[in-house]
């Protein structure tokens, strides 16, 4: 079993222009994350439920210690959160990541990354 | 009091008490001859009280007896060492005079030392249920065997095993200090939490035993709480699960003998006081910021106190299910889920999360399965029933799976 990290991405521009989230809406995007997550967990897959990165008090700190505002001035979408799931193989993660909730907001991603072992060469 | 039923019900009460404060005071590696005193004891008891008749404290005269013979071994033991390994390193003129104590505090004492000493990292935790059944408890081998489902054989050579390696890792019999309590203090409730439910859903018939093993599981936790390095948030939790659980132990088997479906209890028969127990010790969990899976499953029980389907029930449990897998794993929790995720999003999308879990050859999986293809696909469910049927162990349960094969139509 090999593990892998579901980076979740989602559009800065849709983000932006996105109206007042009601809390009905909010209560509704976490019951469809504790599903999804629940259900990786409910098969003993979920490694690390990792964490979700804020926008608020974020900064991007480039070579010659260049500091900008957010992670979001020169891309057009960025990284909120991520968890770690075990799976036999990336196409099975893949099928693990379909069901996540970020791909119902607009722009929404999932990129599954292996994580690297100790002993990967490559 | 019948006398008959005397000297068994002393045995219950007191057989563990009294090998546990004599271990404690011999240290692990004796707890064989700490056994054999406290059983020599009863033995005394069972001849001279029926020669001369039961003295008028029944539970003195088995202490008195006990220390005696407690004293007489140490002295043994202090000449064997004395004569044999010559230097005599033990701090044997202290050994020899100190008392043996068995008042109640130093029985509680003792008894909680003792359950650090069982439940240790190093022996597996069915090592650690049947040691804590036998030394802490009291109940007999015989008693163990039949309701873990397995032989007294079995028994006896888990609890040997056991013994010798607490004695090869020289294990201490004491509550460990502040560094460490945290971890070892779990390895106890996950101990515990199995004695109470080897009592709850043991296949067992018999219903008396079952009650003892869930009434000893809460009077341990219990200590735990009365002791305050121990008295931690998680502890009430478990405590309120163990209440709240137990609160419908007697709905859950019918006059028959006959398991009955949580759907289908009598609300009638739950025991109120009980609830509310569970409620006072919850609100104690509750206190600090902790969340462990004790106050999750507790939380889930709450909610199964409430016979009406009001305030999003399931929508809530599925809720605590997911955080409880979600913090740690158990295949009992992800098919509790699976159920869950049925009463809130219907048959057809939980058959998919239920068959997502891989469990076959698991007797609740088939069973789940069975249950939720009912009416979607009865073949299926016949199928998972039939299965489900060939891996249960008890009577009860095999009759719940033949009234469910006979109603598919």
């Amino acid at each position: 079993m090999k593990e892998f990290a579901l980076i979740f991405r989602i559009d800065g521009n849709a983000v932006a222009s996105a109206g007042e989230v009601t809390p009905a809406q909010m209560q509704e995007r976490m019951t469809y994350w504790t599903n999804w997550m629940g259900g990786i967990a409910a098969r003993d897959r979920l490694s690390s439920s990792g964490h979700r990165l804020g926008i608020r008090e974020s900064k991007t700190i480039a070579s010659g210690n260049v500091v900008t505002d957010g992670p979001y001035t020169e891309v057009k979408e960025f990284i909120n959160g991520y968890v770690i799931i075990k799976a036999q193989s990336v196409d099975e993660a893949v099928e693990m990541a379909k069901g996540c909730p970020i791909l119902f907001a607009e722009g929404g991603k999932v990129e599954v990354r292996p994580l690297v072992a100790p002993d990967d060469n490559n | 009091m019948d006398e008959r039923q005397l000297i068994p019900d002393l045995y219950r009460k007191e057989y563990g008490k009294m090998v546990t404060v004599l271990c404690s005071r011999f240290g692990i590696a004796y707890m064989d001859i700490a056994e054999d005193i406290v059983s020599d004891t009863f033995l005394s008891a069972a001849e001279t009280w029926g020669l001369k008749g039961v003295p008028s404290s029944p539970v003195s005269w088995l202490y008195a007896v006990a220390r005696n013979n407690a004293l007489n071994c140490l002295k043994h033991d202090r000449i064997f060492q004395r004569q044999v390994k010559k230097d005599l390193t033990m701090d044997g003129e202290k050994c020899f005079e100190m008392d043996i104590d068995l008042s109640p505090k130093n029985i509680i004492d003792s008894q909680l030392q003792m359950m650090f000493a069982i439940c240790h990292p190093s022996i597996s935790v069915e090592a650690q249920v049947s040691l804590a059944l036998r030394v802490l408890c009291g109940f007999s081998i015989d008693e163990i065997a039949q309701a873990l489902l397995t032989t007294k054989s079995n028994i006896n050579k888990r609890l040997f095993r056991a013994k010798e390696k607490l004695r090869l890792e020289e294990v201490m019999i004491a509550v460990p200090d502040s560094r460490e309590i945290g971890v070892r203090l779990d390895t106890v409730l996950i101990c515990l939490y199995l004695l109470f439910n080897e009592g709850y859903y043991s296949a067992s018939p018999d219903k008396v035993l079952r009650r003892d093993f869930c009434l000893e599981a809460m009077r341990l936790t219990y200590l735990l709480i009365g002791n305050a390095s121990t008295s931690m948030p998680r502890v009430h939790a478990l405590m309120a699960l163990m209440c709240f659980q137990a609160s419908r132990f007697d709905a859950r088997v019918n006059d028959k003998g006959e398991l009955v479906l949580y759907e289908d209890q009598d609300i009638r028969r739950w025991d109120e006081e009980l609830i509310q127990r569970g409620n006072d010790f919850f609100i104690r969990a509750i206190h600090d910021d902790e969340v462990s899976k004790y106050h999750l499953e507790a939380a889930i029980a709450w909610w199964h106190t409430h016979p009406v389907e009001e305030g999003e029930k399931w929508e809530n449990i599925l809720r605590l299910y997911n955080q409880r897998l979600i913090l740690e794993y158990s295949p009992v929790a992800a098919l509790n889920r699976a159920y869950a995720f049925y009463r809130v999003y219907g048959r057809e999308r939980a058959i998919v999360e239920a068959k997502a879990l891989q469990l076959s050859g698991n007797l609740f999986y088939h069973s789940l399965l069975g249950e939720l293809y009912i009416d979607v696909d009865n073949e299926q469910a016949r199928q998972h029933f039939t299965q489900a049927l060939e891996l249960a162990g008890s009577p009860a349960e095999r009759a719940v799976l033949e009234k469910k094969i006979e109603g598919l139509k």
